[in-house]
């Protein structure tokens, strides 16, 4: 069959709309131009531009994270590029469905150190699940389309393609993506029957058991999140989520412990710490998750579902590892599970609970209260209490202790409303992932839950946000601290606050108003409510300056190097405890 | 603050101790044939702090334009099964096989052994030479270059002995290793 013969740059287009895509976030560029042109001529892709690249990867991320689809970011060559690469790494980290097309300059100039080039396959190689230079239009059509394969399968991530000018501009045939098979790539989606078998037995005889369950849940879609529902109830076991995990199981639940870790709950720290079976579905034993690796659930039998094979017995050893899909592996579990008809052992569980809910009794997320000044927490319970009725609210974060007080006093409910980057920690992150949120739901409430410190890094996009008329709601929890650093500083370095402290910040209202947005301020505990409210009310960008405690610490903590039962509960701990010489050195 | 305690028995009577067993393990790996695979797989070698000892590539199969990587790698058996997952989830890499621990296997590795020197100095290296079944491929009045083929214990005993005999230069071609009996990888 003869196939329609057209440039490059209508090939890209072309490939963008049968790959369902509808909107992609980029910048413009001299290598990229042809590409600019065509998307100039045409109605079914819609580009949103960005102020600085960084922001159209992370509006890429968002988008992709709250629809389940793949995030297209289209930049330029050189600076382009390379300004791309943080958000890059982290939707590697954090395994978002990415596709880059990045302007190259002409085949013929690489290599010379021609105007803007740079060796951006190079560059973007340990940051990408994969990447592609193509050299001729001929490859063209098949390269994007196996590029979008890539990045949606097995454990997604970003790929990018490096596309050279005169690529742009060449002629080459255009295959459909029905005609587009890859030749080797095909990761293992069916869990291994007997494995299966041995894993349900496992489970069914434990006396002490915890789930312990990841963003690879969440990756796996909506029905994967369905069955892990239905099989934690139909097992009655209590169940614990990382980060990237919430949502993947409804909070509200009594089952759910809240989220696991370094600023986990108490009960839920405790339960890993003393099952005698842990089954991790779809999480990776990161070391925010684990603590003291040698101390990690000593007494535990593990199982671990994941799609990457090299996820497994990566950190920890495993007893038994199971490659495959999460919904294949868990609809496999089910199905053994009813067929063998097994039964939980009902009176080692109720001694369990009854142990589990002694470790709740503590309230570990509690804090003071004051009457005057905001504390964090409160703000975020507040905001979570106020738009609690409403099934469309996405939250964003950015990185720091806000986002740790959002993860433990928001509560979600359902997968694809939780966007934070776990993985690389990236401050900027939330402003423009709540861009791309609101550009896939139009009519959502999404919340940017951020700091003062990590707003100011791609700041610039509240000039998109204007552009584009995106009610996004910045909601800042102003320390004027680097929070979390400082926190470390007090905890390991002697309380000397080595460039923690924002000064000459912006007036946020002030600057809201110049951006075209809403400025709203929050300074005493009683202003707090309103603050919310008139945000939530106001259909356009909002940002809404919270002057929180400026000495509140995120509690409770495991300090690093130390086991999940050597939780600190709050500053007192904090006090008794000094970090050994070993975890001062961990991150 | 000490676990409040559950005296439920444990399941697990110790927890496994930490492996620190060195192994050095060969492993063949085929890959597309394409720009930057290497760099994929070496790559990840330093990106993630493990060890080449040798790695040589070619490619074997022009029609299909698939390559063979063999690597020699040494680490505890839970980085070398690291290892293998994360060069198999590359997407270039068709097939990750570890000769070590997959049946018996034949490893050889090439050297070109230089050795410059007269008088009794060089009837020894040739004598030597002769008991190694190593092959003179180049001669002049006061020197010669040796192809030697075996395993690379057997190529380190011979350098040995030629490094007092005048060795002035030398090149080894890393290992190359295949399995054996009929199955194909």
């Amino acid at each position: 069959m003869a196939y329609d013969q057209m440039t490059g740059a209508k090939i890209v287009i072309q490939a963008l709309i049968d790959q369902g895509v509808t909107d992609v976030f980029g910048y413009p560029g001299g290598a990229i131009l042809p590409v600019y042109d065509e998307l100039f001529q045409q109605n079914h892709v819609r580009h949103i531009l960005v102020r600085q690249e960084g922001g159209a990867v992370h509006a890429a991320e968002g988008y992709a994270r709250s629809t389940g689809k793949v995030g297209v970011v289209v930049v330029t060559s050189g600076p382009g590029a390379t300004n791309a690469v943080t958000g890059i790494a982290d939707a590697l980290m954090d395994s978002v469905p990415l596709v880059i097309l990045c302007g190259q300059v002409p085949t013929h100039l690489i290599g010379n150190d021609a105007f803007q080039e740079c060796d951006t396959t190079g560059v973007t190689r340990p940051v990408t699940k994969h990447n592609y230079l193509v050299k001729s239009t001929d490859q063209l059509a098949r390269t994007i389309h196996e590029a979008f394969y890539v990045a949606r399968s097995g454990r997604p991530g970003p790929v990018l393609i490096d596309l050279p000018k005169d690529v742009q501009f060449g002629t080459g045939p255009y295959l459909p993506p029905t005609d587009v098979v890859h030749k080797t790539y095909r990761p293992k989606t069916r869990g291994d029957r007997q494995q299966i078998e041995q894993a349900v037995a496992m489970i069914a005889e434990a006396k002490r058991p915890i789930f312990y369950c990841g963003g690879g849940v969440i990756n796996s879609g909506t029905r994967a999140c369905d069955l892990l529902t239905e099989f934690v109830r139909m097992t009655g076991y209590p169940i614990t989520l990382t980060l990237m995990g919430l949502g993947a199981y409804p909070a509200s639940d009594r089952q759910f412990l809240g989220m696991v870790g370094m600023h986990g709950t108490y009960e839920a720290n405790l339960t890993m710490h003393g099952c005698d079976t842990m089954i991790a579905i779809g999480s990776r034993f990161d070391d925010r998750v684990t603590g003291r690796i040698n101390a990690f659930a000593p007494d535990a039998l593990k199982i671990h579902v994941d799609i990457d094979p090299s996820s497994v017995n990566k950190n920890v050893m495993v007893d038994l590892g199971i490659i495959g899909d999460v919904a294949d592996v868990l609809e496999q579990m089910i199905e053994v599970w009813k067929a063998r008809g097994y039964q939980s052992d009902k009176r080692a569980l109720d001694t369990w609970w009854k142990q589990i809910d002694h470790w709740r009794g503590r309230n570990s997320l509690a804090f003071l209260q004051s009457s005057e000044v905001i504390k964090p927490q409160y703000a975020i319970q507040r905001l979570y209490e106020l738009t609690k009725g409403r099934d469309d609210v996405y939250i964003t974060t950015e990185v720091g202790q806000h986002q740790m007080w959002a993860a433990q006093h928001f509560k979600f409910e359902k997968p694809l409303h939780w966007m934070t980057s776990g993985g690389l920690g990236t401050m900027g992150y939330g402003l423009p992932a709540a861009m791309g949120v609101q550009l896939a739901h139009p009519g959502a409430l999404v919340v940017d839950i951020a700091g003062e410190a990590s707003i100011m890094m791609n700041i610039q996009e509240l000039s998109t946000l204007s552009q584009y008329r995106l009610p996004v709601k910045v909601f800042i929890l102003n320390n004027e601290y680097m929070g979390m650093v400082r926190q470390w500083q007090e905890l390991l370095h002697g309380g000397r606050y080595s460039e923690t402290y924002m000064s000459s910040l912006p007036d946020f209202v002030k600057l809201a108003d110049a951006y075209g947005a809403v400025g709203l301020r929050a300074e005493k505990v009683d202003q707090l409510d309103d603050v919310i409210k008139e945000m939530i009310s106001v259909n356009r960008t909002v940002i809404a300056d919270i002057r929180v405690d400026k000495a509140e610490n995120c509690f409770p903590m495991i300090p690093s190097g130390a086991a999940h039962n050597e939780m600190l509960l709050g500053p007192a701990d904090q006090a008794e405890q000094p970090i050994s010489e070993d975890g001062m050195v961990l991150v | 603050m000490p676990l409040d305690s559950t005296d439920l028995g444990r399941r697990k009577v110790a927890t496994m101790p930490e492996p620190v067993r060195q192994e050095t393990h060969t492993i063949a790996v085929l890959v597309d044939n394409e720009p930057g695979v290497l760099a994929r797989v070496i790559g990840l070698f330093s990106g993630r702090g493990y060890n080449i000892e040798s790695l040589t590539v070619a490619e074997t199969d022009p029609e299909g334009k698939v390559s063979r990587i063999t690597i020699v790698t040494t680490g505890t058996p839970m980085i070398i099964e690291q290892i293998k997952a994360q060069l198999g989830r590359l997407v270039p890499v068709h097939t990750v096989s570890d000769l070590t621990v997959d049946g018996p296997s034949v490893t050889r590795e090439m050297a070109l052994v230089k050795v410059a020197g007269t008088g009794e100095k060089r009837v020894e290296a040739l004598r030597i030479a002769d008991i190694f079944r190593a092959r003179v491929v180049d001669s002049t009045n006061e020197s010669f270059v040796f192809e030697i083929v075996g395993q690379t214990s057997k190529l380190n005993a011979f350098i040995g002995l030629m490094q007092p005999l005048g060795l002035v230069d030398l090149a080894r071609t890393g290992v190359v290793a295949i399995s054996r009996g009929a199955q194909g990888l």
